[in-house]
């Protein structure tokens, strides 16, 4: 498979969250805003990139049976990292994002990925796969907190985008908007998907 | 003990924030497992099971092992003299010790109960990466809760996630019947219903405890 369709991938053939339902956790939790969608993706990208990397590299001096306990110390390594960096550097947003900072250990994106490509594939293309799947992760996350911000605060990125008279709809920021907007974005890609397997069929 | 303490803890945590429809952790085996009504009784007694057992060993290895205390063994064994602070490492700490604790529960009841082994031994598995289990565990150490406090909040937020979990499986079973366009059957529709489920849970935040 060529570099370009694994960077691919992570955005449409196997996307982790509308595709597969993986990581809706965080999906669900952090999309409040772009601000914490976009701060939740790249921090998830990062440890996604480092283990992938260093689980890739360690693949073969690795006892098959204790491989699961290794992969969760590698990626709890970069997670305590990140956690230790963003409160230091973006102190505002690590409050907003709270302990799912930390639970990006059990985000199952992440331990999939080292199961299922970066144990049994090179550095190059481990470091390509956690990139692709990375930015599919934040791609996901960054439309569902556009859409709850707009719709729930009137505005994106803090910036008033629907005027003055917009009365805002306060239950798509609380918990309920979660869920009701993954749902519709769920049914959206399965209608997409329904439609291309159609058109091929015929 | 101040048992107005652990009963606003519990209440608050099976209801006003339930783990799934207002803290979102544990979502994952919530649509995946709630499919039927008798997986999902299994999967809700374990995960309890493990949560209440998790939050007690999670917060003695907080408590004694990686807290800036004077009951810090390492301080008091290695006589130093400085009590060190190691919560640095409680998200490594706590992953290792909850994946050891699901690891023991399993060969404690292979061995002791075959037959609940049976209906449980799958799910054992699953939960170490359940995100309810660390997110109770840090929750522990970022409210400052006492060991018996820890306990009941692990205790009560597997009966809230039991309980939402049990009142989903009992609606899709139905679900399976109703005529649902064909782009959202299945997951989609799990979530729609999970957010007018969490709707009626938000009517809980206006109960007033202990205050």
């Amino acid at each position: 498979m060529s570099v370009i369709q694994e960077f691919t991938k992570g955005f449409y053939r196997q996307y982790p969250v509308f595709r597969q339902i993986l990581g809706l956790c965080p999906t669900l939790a952090t999309s409040t805003s772009v601000e914490n969608g976009l701060g939740m993706g790249v921090a998830a990208t990062f440890v996604l990139i480092c283990s992938n990397v260093i689980v890739s590299m360690i693949r073969n001096i690795v006892p098959a049976k204790i491989r699961i306990p290794i992969y969760i110390v590698v990626i709890a390594t970069f997670v305590t990292i990140v956690d230790l960096a963003m409160a230091g550097f973006v102190p505002s947003l690590h409050k907003s994002l709270g302990i799912f900072v930390p639970l990006i250990v059990v985000n199952c994106i992440i331990l999939g990925r080292a199961e299922a490509f970066a144990g049994k594939n090179g550095v190059g293309m481990s470091f390509i796969d956690g990139l692709g799947m990375g930015l599919g992760f934040t791609f996901a996350l960054l439309i569902v907190g556009s859409v709850r911000e707009i719709l729930g605060n009137g505005t994106l990125l803090g910036i008033p985008v629907l005027g003055a008279g917009y009365e805002p709809v306060l239950l798509m920021l609380l918990p309920p908007g979660a869920f009701l907007s993954i749902g519709f974005f769920l049914g959206f890609f399965n209608w997409l998907e329904n439609r291309r397997a159609k058109s091929q069929s015929q | 003990m101040d048992l107005q303490n652990l009963f606003v803890i519990a209440i608050g945590s099976i209801f006003i924030n339930n783990f799934i429809f207002s803290r979102f952790l544990g979502t994952c085996p919530y649509i995946g497992v709630s499919k039927q009504l008798d997986s999902a009784v299994g999967m809700g007694v374990a995960v309890t099971f493990v949560l209440t057992m998790a939050s007690a060993v999670t917060w003695l290895s907080y408590a004694y092992f990686l807290a800036p205390n004077e009951s810090n063994l390492f301080y008091r064994i290695f006589a130093l003299n400085t009590p060190p602070d190691l919560s640095f490492l409680r998200t490594i700490t706590f992953i290792l010790v909850i994946a050891a604790l699901v690891q023991f529960v399993e060969m404690v009841i292979q061995k002791s109960s075959p037959s609940l082994y049976k209906a449980l031994g799958i799910y054992l598995p699953l939960i170490t990466t359940n995100c309810v289990i660390l997110g109770v565990a840090l929750l522990n150490v970022e409210e400052s809760f006492t060991f018996i406090e820890s306990v009941v909040h692990g205790l009560s937020a597997g009966i809230g996630f039991t309980l939402a979990l049990v009142l989903m499986a009992g609606i899709r079973e139905k679900l399976d019947l109703a005529d649902v366009p064909k782009a959202m059957r299945g997951v989609p529709i799990a979530f729609i219903m999970a957010g007018l489920m969490a709707i009626a849970f938000l009517g809980f935040a206006g109960l007033k405890l202990g205050q």
